[in-house]
Formats: structure tokens, C-alpha cells, sequence
């Protein structure tokens, strides 16, 4: 089954990345991210089944960093909507000169 | 592995959730409400989590359950709630035409670059047997056969993990503490 989650995976990859660039909601755009890391753990899980177990321990490495990229972007995402009173991207502009 | 040797019921279900994660996925990039989104993408977690099992890892797919259906999710929709932004149709939230062809022109190279690296063949001595990790699973549990390697080969880098956790705890707790005001200003 290894080129159909492979096809799964890339395609779950690539939504992340139009998420990515077509949404201000900075949370969502967060939450795109998170499906962009899942989508390489698929990846990573069908390698494994080849090409032995290695892959899945890297999927929790990538689920470690997953939380705690979480935990510190959703607390970026909080302190600056209290700064702002606003998650949208494009009012996010202080390093646009 | 061939489709042949696969039993029907195993290849229909990794169709199955494929497809369904896939689904989700376009349903999450494409709502407007953040709660909507937040659980359509809960969905598409739900669904790898399931291939996972598929795949021959079991004790994946139930961390995929715990960790990020569960707490990862679960921060993103409190989040969400705590933010309270206002109702999604006042939401000014996709962007313009450009941002989106520049989105689609992305997406097709990447699509397009998954077309050629299905070409691509890894050597063959690095291939272990079919269906050898499904029958260490079956001597060993599902656990044994990850936890070997974890706390032997991977030492180094799980310990380092602990340090990394403790740094976005602490970072997380810095960066939401309300500022005191009251004396300063």
C-alpha cells in the first residue's frame, strides 16, 4: 500500500499549503501547519513499513515538536490578539516597514 | 506489495479513509468558522490514525488519537473559544485572487514533483521482507518492536525531546502571563 499513502499524504500535504496561503485566520493557518505534519507522518508510518521501524519512532519526534510548537504558538497567537484585538494576518504588519 | 495478496476488505479500507481524509481536508481549508475548521481537521486526524493502524502501526495511530486528536485539538478549540472572534461571516479571512493562483500554482508542482517520485527507486538492499514488521507485531506486540530501538538507538534524541518540551512549557507560560500594569504605568 505504500504508493497510495504516499498519494494520500502528498495531497494531504499540498492542502496544507494552499491553507497555508490562501487564509488570514492565523489560527487556522496554525491548524494547516499541524496538517502538513501530519500528512509527512503518514509518510513517514508507510516508509516504516518497508523500510523498517525507524520511521515510526520519528513520528514521535515530529509529534513532540508538533506539541510543543502548539503550545507556544497558540500562546504567541493569544498574547497578540490581546495586543492587536485581532488574529488576521494582514492586520499583522509590524515588520512590513 | 501487490494488490492481489492484499485481502479485499484491508485495500478497501485504506481507500476508505483515504478518501475521507482527503474530503475532510478540503472541508478544513475551506470553512469559514475556525470551530468548523478546527473539527473537520479533527476528522482528517481521526482518519490517519486509522491508515496508521493499517500501515502496521498500531501504537501510532492511538498516540495520533491521544495527542492530536485529542490534546493538540483540544488546545486549538479553546483557544478558539477563548479568543471569542466574532462571528465567522464577519470574518475578512481569504485572501485575493492572486494569493490563490500562487496557492494552486504551488500545489500543482507539488503534485506534479509526487507524479515523478513515484518513479524513483530506493535500493533494494535497504527493503526489508514483505510483511516483516507485521510479523515481528504479531511475535512481539506492537510495542516492543518500537520501544527497542527508542530507548537504545534513539536515547540521546528522546532525552533531548524532555529538554525541548520543558523549553515550550516554560515559553507558553511566559508568553501568556498578563503584563502587570498597574504600578509602572
Amino acid at each position: 500500500m505504500l504508493p497510495e499513502a504516499l498519494f494520500f499524504s502528498a495531497v494531504l500535504f499540498v492542502i496544507g499549503v494552499v491553507g497555508v496561503l490562501t487564509r488570514r485566520n492565523a489560527i487556522i493557518v496554525f491548524m494547516c501547519v499541524e496538517l502538513m505534519l501530519n500528512a509527512v507522518n503518514l509518510t513517514f508510518v508507510a516508509f516504516a513499513q518497508v523500510y523498517g521501524v525507524a520511521g515510526q519512532i520519528f513520528v514521535f519526534f515530529v509529534m513532540t515538536v508538533a506539541a510543543a510548537e502548539a503550545a507556544v504558538g497558540l500562546a504567541i497567537i493569544i498574547a497578540l490578539y490581546r495586543h492587536r484585538q485581532t488574529v488576521n494576518l494582514s492586520n499583522i504588519n509590524l515588520l512590513k516597514g | 506489495m501487490t494488490h492481489n495478496e492484499l485481502p479485499l476488505f484491508y485495500v478497501f479500507h485504506v481507500y476508505f479513509f483515504g478518501l475521507v481524509a482527503m474530503i475532510s481536508a478540503v472541508c478544513f481549508v475551506t470553512r469559514r468558522s475556525p470551530v468548523a475548521a478546527a473539527l473537520w481537521l479533527v476528522n482528517t486526524m481521526f482518519c490517519l490514525a486509522a491508515l496508521y493502524v493499517l500501515l502496521d502501526a498500531q501504537f501510532i495511530g492511538v498516540m495520533q488519537v491521544l495527542v492530536y486528536a485529542g490534546a493538540i485539538m483540544v488546545v486549538f478549540l479553546f483557544v478558539i473559544m477563548l479568543l471569542n472572534l466574532g462571528h465567522p461571516s464577519e470574518l475578512d479571512d481569504a485572501r485575493g485572487i492572486w494569493w490563490k493562483l500562487a496557492a494552486g500554482g504551488i500545489g500543482l508542482a507539488m503534485l506534479s514533483q509526487v507524479l515523478v517520485l513515484t518513479k524513483a527507486r530506493l535500493p533494494e538492499s535497504l527493503v526489508l521482507p514483505e510483511g516483516a514488521i507485521a510479523e515481528q507485531i504479531a511475535k512481539s506486540g506492537a510495542i516492543a518492536p518500537l520501544a527497542g530501538p527508542l530507548f537504545r538507538d534513539y536515547l540521546l534524541a528522546f532525552e533531548v525531546t524532555s529538554v525541548l518540551l520543558l523549553a515550550a512549557i516554560v515559553g507558553a507560560v511566559v508568553l501568556g502571563k498578563r503584563k502587570e500594569r498597574g504600578h509602572a504605568a
